[in-house]
């Protein structure tokens, strides 16, 4: 019979469940979010703690099977959150497992395959935020940014930010999965927090953001306009490059008010 | 500063240095070591695209649109009635950072119209960067032009701050220079970029010896001509750019199809249309001679002086060299398999990759990801099915066409159309 494994949505909690799946030999096993399983017609639930003794004695053994860029293809297809990717992973790894030999370019492999094509979108959404976080200067002095990205992308920005503003104050926030990244001039961390009720992220409030901010979002606009060469006006091209869902973002994309 | 003045002062010189083509901000290693602003390692980031879909990476703008020359082919030439303005230093240093700090760009490309003489411009520019390097720690991308004529002490100043320095030679021949910009001459374009890469050899040598040199224009040097302003052919314009790689070690020639901007007899009229499509080939002839191992003579010589516009220039060689085909996929070297068109590099990888565990087939390529439509009268595979009619390089030709799509059928076919 089917077994659900129910774990908490953290990597090590997905982590932890495969380390429970190898260790007691279920050959039919699906692991899924906490909270958002649908219930089972036949099988059973089961929920899943966290272990990070278990969880990393997996990343241990997935690492010496597969090349660096492998490790990264299944973190990458972790955080696209698509539904189901838990048993695709889990696939996959039972594969790279029972191999002697290095499987990790196999694209003939479904599995491996699927995790390749996924961790690439995932990819492609990283670098976008990467380009698409436009910080808004607030009245203390911290740089604010809002996103929602399509996959669970933060994580990943994490090192290229602050590698980038180490010497100002800045935030940058997941509207989608409620929680940040801050950093105070030392370290960055995870954040979650409440914002009023009349906040609206696509719009800068003078209530919230510094004088000089509305200056400067003016200045990259007319940038923006005057760099552009009508002649060769090209909307299909530019459509493709800025896909319309990230416009709401955008400072230079925002009506004029 | 005052926000009006500025407003206004970017407008105009934005507007102007939007001719310039190159926004590349890839390819320098600039880390930020001191827990300072901004960082250049690794890949370019295009942080927005303009309408015309061009990659918004760099702030570009001019230093002043002053200039005492007048080239027939620029819009901040003396005679050309225009708005002037110009930036003092502090002012594009603090555009540069504000806009930085919010993420708007990946760092600065500053040129500057010539005001009293060359080095007194060029000393402007260099001073900014060396404002935003040494005052504001900034380590973000910054891109300054080379100005014909500077001194080469400034050059080496220039090279010890900026990440990429350029000097566009705008037209791709001596004669056609001397018509459009008689008071230039091209000795004036080649002495700083024969110095700036005369520095860029000594300082790498010595970075091999000693760990503490600084380093110079580590993301090199770069190029730009104008297209179709005069009367130069293909094979003129690929062997000069051919020369400059060559000669300078250039990072890239950029080709820019001529905007018409003024009733000057001399160029193309006013509301003629931007010849983008040569633009466009001419950039796939580039990408031949620098990655697929094709010389620019085997492309453009005195026969075949000019590029097909229909085709791309690979398919346009490959017809004419048919008997160098077909190409076996599964035992080809990678040189020739990068010349079958329609494989681009990533296609010929993934067949490298995969013909080491089974002999490759149609639907093995299909699978991969490879275009089929023109690569396959010009290979075989492990497959009994392939081009076996002697078909001649018209008639491939035609099949092509017919069965391919392109961006620009529009424009090519030059019947009218009704709506």
């Amino acid at each position: 019979m089917e077994r659900i494994l129910l774990y908490d949505g953290s990597f090590d909690g997905f982590l932890t469940a495969v380390f429970v799946v190898f260790e007691q030999k279920m050959t039919q096993a699906s692991i899924r979010v906490l909270g958002q399983e649908q219930p089972p017609l036949f099988g059973e639930l089961e929920t899943i703690y966290t272990d990070q003794e278990k969880a990393n004695r997996v990343w241990k053994g997935l690492i010496e099977r597969v090349s660096s860029q492998g490790k990264f293809r299944f973190y990458y297809a972790f955080l696209s959150e698509t539904v189901g990717v838990e048993d695709t992973l889990l696939e996959a790894m039972r594969y790279v497992f029972s191999q002697k030999r290095c499987v990790d370019q196999d694209f003939s492999h479904p599995a491996m395959l699927s995790i390749a094509q996924t961790a690439k979108m995932v990819g492609r959404e990283k670098h976008r935020m990467e380009a698409f976080v436009r910080f808004r200067l607030t009245k203390d002095g911290i740089y604010f940014g809002s996103i929602a990205p399509d996959f669970n992308v933060l994580p990943l920005i994490k090192k290229h930010f602050s590698n980038r503003y180490a010497d100002q104050k800045w935030m940058i926030y997941d509207i989608k999965r409620k929680y940040g990244l801050f950093y105070d001039l030392a370290k960055v961390d995870f954040i979650s927090m409440e914002f009023p009720a009349q906040f609206d992220f696509t719009k800068s409030d003078s209530a919230f953001f510094s004088a000089q901010e509305f200056d400067f979002q003016r200045l990259w606009k007319d940038y923006f306009q005057s760099t552009n060469i009508q002649s060769r006006k090209n909307m299909k091209l530019h459509i493709r490059h800025v896909p319309k869902r990230y416009w709401k973002y955008l400072s230079e994309k925002q009506p004029d008010y | 500063m005052s926000f009006e003045r500025i407003q206004a002062k970017l407008k105009i010189l934005a507007d102007a240095a939007k001719y310039d083509v190159s926004c590349s901000s890839s390819g320098s290693k600039r880390s930020n070591s001191s827990k300072g602003l901004g960082d250049a390692t690794g890949m370019g980031i295009c942080h927005s695209y303009t309408e015309d879909g061009r990659c918004v990476s760099l702030l570009k703008i001019l230093l002043t649109n002053h200039c005492i020359f007048d080239c027939a082919y620029c819009v901040t030439r003396k005679s050309n009635d225009i708005k002037r303005a110009a930036f003092k230093v502090q002012e594009v240093v603090d555009l540069t950072i504000n806009f930085y700090r919010r993420n708007y760009i990946e760092g600065l490309f500053l040129s500057s119209g010539i005001f009293k003489n060359a080095d007194y411009t060029m000393e402007r520019l260099v001073a900014v960067a060396k404002k935003l390097r040494l005052e504001e720690n900034f380590n973000g991308y910054i891109h300054l032009k080379s100005i014909p004529g500077a001194s080469d002490e400034l050059m080496r100043e220039a090279g010890l701050y900026a990440d990429r320095l350029s000097v566009n030679i705008e037209i791709p021949t001596e004669a056609g220079l001397k018509k459009l910009a008689p008071d230039k001459n091209r000795e004036d374009f080649i002495k700083p970029m024969a110095k700036v890469k005369n520095e860029i050899i000594q300082y790498k040598a010595e970075k091999k010896l000693i760990k503490s040199v600084p380093k110079y224009a580590p993301a090199g040097q770069s190029t730009q001509m104008i297209i179709g302003a005069s009367q130069e052919n293909d094979y003129q314009i690929m062997h000069t750019a051919h020369h400059f790689y060559n000669q300078f070690h250039l990072k890239r020639v950029y080709y820019s199809g001529y905007v018409p901007i003024s009733n000057d007899t001399r160029l193309p009229q006013l509301g003629a249309e931007v010849p983008m499509l040569r633009e466009n080939r001419l950039y796939q002839t580039d990408w031949l001679m620098r990655f697929y191992g094709f010389h620019v003579s085997e492309i453009l010589n005195e026969n075949h002086p000019d590029l097909d516009l229909d085709i791309d220039p690979k398919l346009g060689w490959a017809l004419r060299h048919l008997h160098e085909f077909p190409i076996d996929v599964n035992t080809a070297s990678k040189r020739m398999l990068a010349r079958i068109p329609g494989l681009g590099l990533k296609s010929v990888g993934k067949i490298l990759h995969a013909r080491r565990y089974r002999r490759l087939n149609w639907d093995h390529l299909k699978k991969i990801g490879i275009a089929l439509n023109r690569a396959q009268y010009f290979m075989v595979c492990d497959s009994k099915h392939f081009e076996k009619r002697d078909l001649t390089a018209e008639t491939i030709k035609s099949l092509i066409l017919q069965n391919g799509q392109s961006k620009y059928t529009a424009s090519l076919s030059n019947q009218l159309r009704l709506f």
